[in-house]
């Protein structure tokens, strides 16, 4: 903790960056983003086994850009939404001063995207015990309970579209759901909105997707929207033996045609 | 009128709403659904969640849903026919087993539905809504009703109000003429109370945080306070999860669902945090970042509305902070502006 708050310091004392994305403590025992602007608001971060969330989405906010140089606090999903990111073009290496605090608590320094990339092949990308048991969970149903238990789930949705604002991936300027000539997504959230919306949000997410979880984290109505993108990583591997935020200049699997690409998906 | 108090056994809960329903009274309460307490309809006792410091909703849907279709269209080669929906088809409805922020939520949604052309979707509906509300025994750290004139055992908004008063009773207080015309739905289960009982002793203790006429001053005032309203809003992602909890945000938006023989139009639940909320047709935007949508959110609620309703747009129930994906804590964020601002 202490090398964070001297590394921090030192990073805005010689204006290396002008602000630095990390964690605070929020209300109660939660958590949340801090964004630290000199030397004197160093001591409100925090680092501890509850700062999970992925910030790396606020790389792309607006008003935290126009703050200035950007320094952030990346643990592995951060990592590699910022490799995703630039694959999209949206972040350029260099741009962003990264800090990497990995789950034993030590923070490195990644100079550049090549670090990261050479750093990210070494890490573990599967998921939780706990996120396994409910993915084998839906793998086991039939496709008609599985149409049932996510109708069920998306009869909660309010569409507040707070899982389309956590997450890194959801940047675009006007999304899909948001076009209105024509509208291709109904913006009520009635059952056939709810569905379109989130199922046109996982089609867009295939590939990309980290599987960090902010989306079903952020969700006040508690659905697992995790799961549904989650069930898309695998497909990609398999068919076009590509996996997400990887790498800064990977090629999107699904914007991309190849010659012996496999079209036994085609009907 | 003039409040009335009885005694209810909790024994007796089951039957009262049987009786409600067998009249033909539909139910709304809270309910488990997971991780979260939905308000919905019920059939029995069973499924209401009376054990919930608040449900993860508001009540406000029902006089207020998210989407409620307001017209109904044809289309010939000789045009548009319309077929008007009428606002008054609802039925009489118990809204049960909610917090005195939801009942006085409603106080804020009458205020902005009765002003000017009134809107008689929201009013006929919530005329239709006897509110049955519990007093709170117990709260948490994001509640700070009694900031802003509200308070745990408040029964502004209720038509009765139940407080638990021992392990097998429940104190009733008959507030309004629609409340006594509920009460006699179950008169055979009510007994006299002692009219000297003290409520008080048996709600939760929730501490004044803030001085309301000050944080609505020092609000009205900050219109042009753009470091104050950035600082607070940096962290936000600017989703609608604050205003969709919300007991008191009445936003919305009219959408057409059509094809090309019939249409529906609709009012849907809206949030001045979303970028689209003031987008011009041109493409331009009055509020063009997150930080000028975060200003609306608390002047609405703290200048303007005081200022044109006469009516605080807050009920202090602390839903939008609980929901807040990135612990937005409206409590905190009122109470800097206390402190930090000088007027």
């Amino acid at each position: 903790m202490n090398d964070l708050i001297k590394k921090v310091t030192q990073l805005l004392d010689d204006k290396t960056i002008n602000v630095f994305i990390g964690y605070g403590q929020g209300t109660a025992s939660r958590i949340r983003t801090i964004f630290v602007k000199n030397s004197s608001q160093v001591e409100n971060l925090v680092y501890t086994s509850d700062c999970t969330a992925n910030l790396a989405g606020y790389l792309l906010k607006h008003e935290v850009k126009k703050i200035g140089k950007l320094g952030i606090l990346a643990n592995d999903s951060a990592l590699r939404s910022m490799m995703q990111l630039a694959s999209e073009f949206q972040i350029k290496d260099g741009e962003v001063y990264v800090l990497h605090a990995a789950k034993d608590g030590s923070f490195t320094e990644f100079a550049d995207f090549q670090s990261i990339e050479a750093y990210l092949v070494t890490i573990d990308t599967g998921i939780t015990s706990d996120e396994q048991e409910r993915i084998a969970k839906l793998e086991a149903m039939t496709v008609k309970e599985r149409w049932i238990f996510w109708n069920k789930e998306f009869e909660k949705c309010i569409k507040c579209y707070a899982c389309r604002a956590a997450c890194p991936m959801c940047y675009c300027h006007r999304c899909t759901t948001d076009v209105n000539q024509p509208q291709w997504i109904p913006v009520a959230s009635h059952e056939q909105g709810n569905l379109d919306y989130h199922l046109m949000r996982a089609m867009h997410l295939a590939g990309r997707c980290v599987n960090c979880g902010e989306c079903a984290n952020a969700c006040p109505m508690d659905i697992p929207l995790n799961l549904l993108t989650y069930q898309l990583i695998a497909p990609i591997r398999t068919t076009f033996d590509a996996t997400a935020g990887m790498k800064a200049d990977a090629v999107y699997a699904l914007s991309t045609f190849k010659p012996d690409d496999k079209e036994n998906f085609i009907i | 009128m003039e409040k009335e108090l009885k005694i209810l056994k909790y024994s007796d809960l089951p039957k009262m709403i049987e009786k409600f329903i067998s009249q033909g009274y539909p139910v709304l309460a809270p309910v488990h659904k997971g991780k979260i307490v939905e308000i919905e309809y019920v059939q029995s006792l069973d499924s209401i969640a009376l054990d919930v410091l608040l449900s993860t909703q508001s009540a406000k849907k029902a006089a207020f849903p998210k989407v409620e279709k307001v017209l109904e269209y044809t289309m010939n080669k000789a045009g548009v026919v319309q077929h008007p929906v009428d606002p008054a088809d609802s039925k009489e409805t118990i809204l049960f087993g909610v917090r005195p922020c939801d009942a006085s939520g409603f106080k804020s949604l009458d205020a902005i539905f009765g002003e000017g052309p009134s809107d008689q979707f929201y009013l006929s509906k919530k005329e239709k809504t006897t509110i049955i509300s519990f007093s709170c025994p117990v709260a948490d750290e994001y509640c700070f009703c009694t900031s802003v004139g509200g308070g745990p055992g408040n029964t502004a908004g209720s038509d009765l109000q139940f407080t638990s008063v021992s392990k097998d009773e429940l104190l009733v207080e008959i507030l309004t003429e629609k409340g006594k015309k509920a009460s006699r739905i179950f008169a055979d289960l009510l007994t006299e109370a002692n009219s000297a009982i003290d409520k008080t002793k048996f709600i939760a203790d929730v501490k004044v945080v803030f001085d309301l006429d000050s944080v609505v001053a020092k609000t009205t005032a900050s219109f042009g306070n753009a470091e104050l309203w950035l600082e607070q809003s940096l962290r936000c992602i600017g989703c609608g999860a604050c205003a969709f909890v919300c007991p008191t945000c009445a936003c919305f938006d009219f959408q057409d669902e059509q094809d090309t023989k019939k249409g529906v139009r609709l009012r849907l639940w809206d949030s001045c945090g979303f970028s689209l909320f003031t987008l011009h047709t041109s493409g331009h935007n009055p509020r063009e970042v997150q930080s000028q949508r975060w200003r609306q959110r608390i002047m609405h609620k703290f200048a303007y509305m005081p200022e044109q309703l006469k009516v605080v747009g807050c009920e202090g129930c602390g839903r939008c902070s609980r929901a807040c994906p990135v612990d937005m804590n409206i409590k905190e964020h009122l109470t800097a502006i206390r402190e930090q601002v000088t007027v």
